[in-house]
């Protein structure tokens, strides 16, 4: 197999921030001591003046960049995905959210593939606990083109929006000819006919691989790339379900409340199909190598590739 | 303005605590009334504000961060001219721009939603570094409770204003000595204040009567010479003053009074007013 390039989500955000930097001067980055981490320690040393280091105190953050926001500025508030949706809920939702101010919250260590630090810091609940607060977007990028990608257009509209990144070096798969992204809607990126793979995050490479693996068996499967978590692309999903009959949703979060209770949310009002659920079912993460994480909690394209067979059947 | 006119305005701001409480039938009268003083000098003394235009790019900001004291907010910017006084007994209906706790989309000059204790003052500082960051030349305040200082964000933010500088920006504590469950020091004492918020690096300013204008005027004055660090003004103040029976009493902390009662505390204030008048 050719090598796949790997680039972090974080490093998109990073080098959008800069570029933004470049084109607005009213786009301000706030940070909580892990700047290295969240990679806008690229921003700080182009614009150092447009940096605020708030220090170990995430609901302060919110409660600073809900005040930048009132009064013309265009804040990214940074962390990790735990203390930024976890920590700092109730900062997000009555300072931000509550008054509709435009914060843009980029947070950097979602998911399982945080890797060895283990479950204290492997956010698994973070599109879930965002999803419940009302006006806020949600972008879960998939690779790292389409991180930069959603950070322009984060910064393009006026309200909340907050932007999940990883910390592990994922396959770039966007890197091709006539990619767009376009808030709010998502992108099939193989058609099939006999099941619908909905993915987001780092679980688009590994439904992709599994999409390829399915065909050999003889399944075609379609496979759906939702960036794009609230508002979610009903009309795609609705019209793929329709067309194939069975739906797979594949996420590196829990189960609850996160891209497949939104599928089945849509589903189960448009079209009713069957729906089977991959993500972390209900458990803390642990320590571990990121990669083989994502094989034990069935998240990697092998993992996937089982869970829809054994579906399909 | 002069004291006596600001003690009159005081007085009308009261009479609309009262009087949207009372229509409410729910609402926060206690430290309300105990920072009605504070209210007045904001709005008809010290901030640059217009009531013609309450989105002005470079107007000074206030921030409650007690956000329940909504009725005593409300009340002084009906009377500065925000809105109708007469609106004031839409407070807490269904459909009202009055809400509970202060909402930024909803109501002319406020320039935050508040409510969770401990969050307001963060958007105050943030407002404050804001203006540091673009060279604007406008202040902020921020009010918060003396109960509300229990908050682990507030000493955040306060360890974060102090690092920053921010002599744009003026912590009011409305030190009551009252919450929910009873006085401070007997819940979880918040004292000493003062060392507390000095130790934050902070200017602090103690005043000793802080529902007395020559008090607040001072402090206020204070304030604005300070440079380097951000101002923190501890208001001594008496929860519930100006009506007899809400005085000093926890009780009267988020309860509404009945017809009975509204009728003996309008009367206390209508006589508060005539006595100003003849003054």
């Amino acid at each position: 197999m050719p090598e796949v390039k790997k680039i972090a989500t974080r490093e998109g955000y990073g080098e959008m921030l800069v570029e933004l930097g470049k084109e607005h001067d009213n786009l301000v980055v706030l940070d909580a001591d892990l700047a290295a981490a969240t990679k806008t320690s690229m921003f700080q040393k182009e614009f150092p003046e447009r940096h605020i280091d708030c220090g170990i105190a995430e609901c302060n953050m919110m409660g600073i960049a809900a005040g930048l926001a009132a009064t013309g500025k265009v804040p990214f508030a940074s962390s990790f995905a735990m203390f930024a949706t976890g920590r700092a809920f109730e900062q997000v939702r009555n300072s931000i959210a509550y008054p509709h101010l435009n914060v843009k919250i980029g947070a950097s260590h979602a998911g399982i593939s945080v890797g060895e630090d283990g479950a204290s810091h492997q956010c698994n609940e973070d599109i879930a606990l965002m999803r419940i607060i009302p006006g806020m977007t949600i972008i879960n990028p998939s690779d790292y083109i389409e991180a930069k990608a959603a950070v322009r257009a984060a910064y393009e509209i006026d309200g909340p929006v907050y932007l999940r990144f990883g910390r592990l070096a994922v396959p770039v798969i966007n890197d091709k000819p006539g990619y767009k992204f376009e808030l709010g809607k998502g992108i099939i990126l193989k058609e099939g006919t006999d099941v619908t793979i909905v993915a987001t995050g780092l679980c688009v490479a590994s439904a992709l691989e599994a999409a390829e693996k399915l065909e050999a068996d003889g399944i075609s499967a379609e496979v759906i790339n939702i960036h794009t978590i609230k508002p979610l692309d009903t009309e795609i999903i609705v019209n793929s379900a329709k067309k194939t009959g069975k739906v797979v949703t594949a996420e590196e979060h829990t189960v609850v409340g996160g891209l497949g209770s939104a599928v089945c949310d849509c589903l189960c009002e448009h079209a009713p199909v069957p729906v089977c659920k991959i993500g972390i079912y209900d458990v803390f993460g642990e320590s571990g190598p990121a990669l083989g994480l994502l094989v034990k909690y069935g998240l990697d394209g092998q993992g996937v590739y089982e869970k829809v067979k054994s579906f399909v059947k | 303005m002069e004291n006596l006119e600001l003690q009159k305005v005081a007085n009308e701001v009261r009479k609309g605590i009262i009087t949207s409480v009372h229509a409410a039938k729910a609402g926060h009268p206690g430290g309300s009334l105990s920072a009605a003083e504070v209210f007045t000098y904001l709005y008809f003394e010290e901030m640059d504000i217009d009531p013609k235009d309450p989105d002005k790019a470079d107007r000074d900001r206030f921030v409650l961060s007690k956000g329940h004291t909504a009725p005593g907010l409300y009340a002084a910017l009906a009377s500065r001219g925000f809105f109708p006084v007469e609106d004031l007994k839409t407070l807490r209906k269904i459909g009202s721009y009055l809400q509970g706790h202060p909402c930024l989309q909803h109501t002319p000059g406020v320039d935050m939603s508040s409510g969770s204790l401990g969050q307001g003052i963060s958007a105050a500082v943030g407002m404050a570094v804001s203006a540091k960051m673009s060279n604007e030349s406008y202040r902020v305040y921020t009010l918060v409770g003396d109960g509300e200082i229990q908050e682990g964000q507030v000493w955040e933010a306060a360890m974060f204003a102090g690092h920053w500088k921010l002599d744009n920006l003026v912590v009011i504590v409305d030190n009551n000595g009252l919450q929910i469950d009873g006085k401070i020091d007997e819940v979880c004492s918040p004292y000493p204040i003062d060392e507390k918020f000095r130790a934050f690096n902070f200017h602090v300013i103690n005043v000793e009567d802080g529902n007395d204008f020559d008090a607040l005027r001072a402090a206020f004055k204070e304030a604005r010479e300070i440079k380097g660090m951000p101002t923190a003004l501890v208001l001594k103040t008496v929860k519930g003053k100006g009506v007899s029976y809400m005085e000093n009493q926890a009780g009267w902390h988020g309860k509404a009074p009945n017809d009975e009662e509204y009728k003996i505390a309008m009367e206390e204030l209508e006589k508060a007013g005539e006595a100003l008048c003849q003054k």
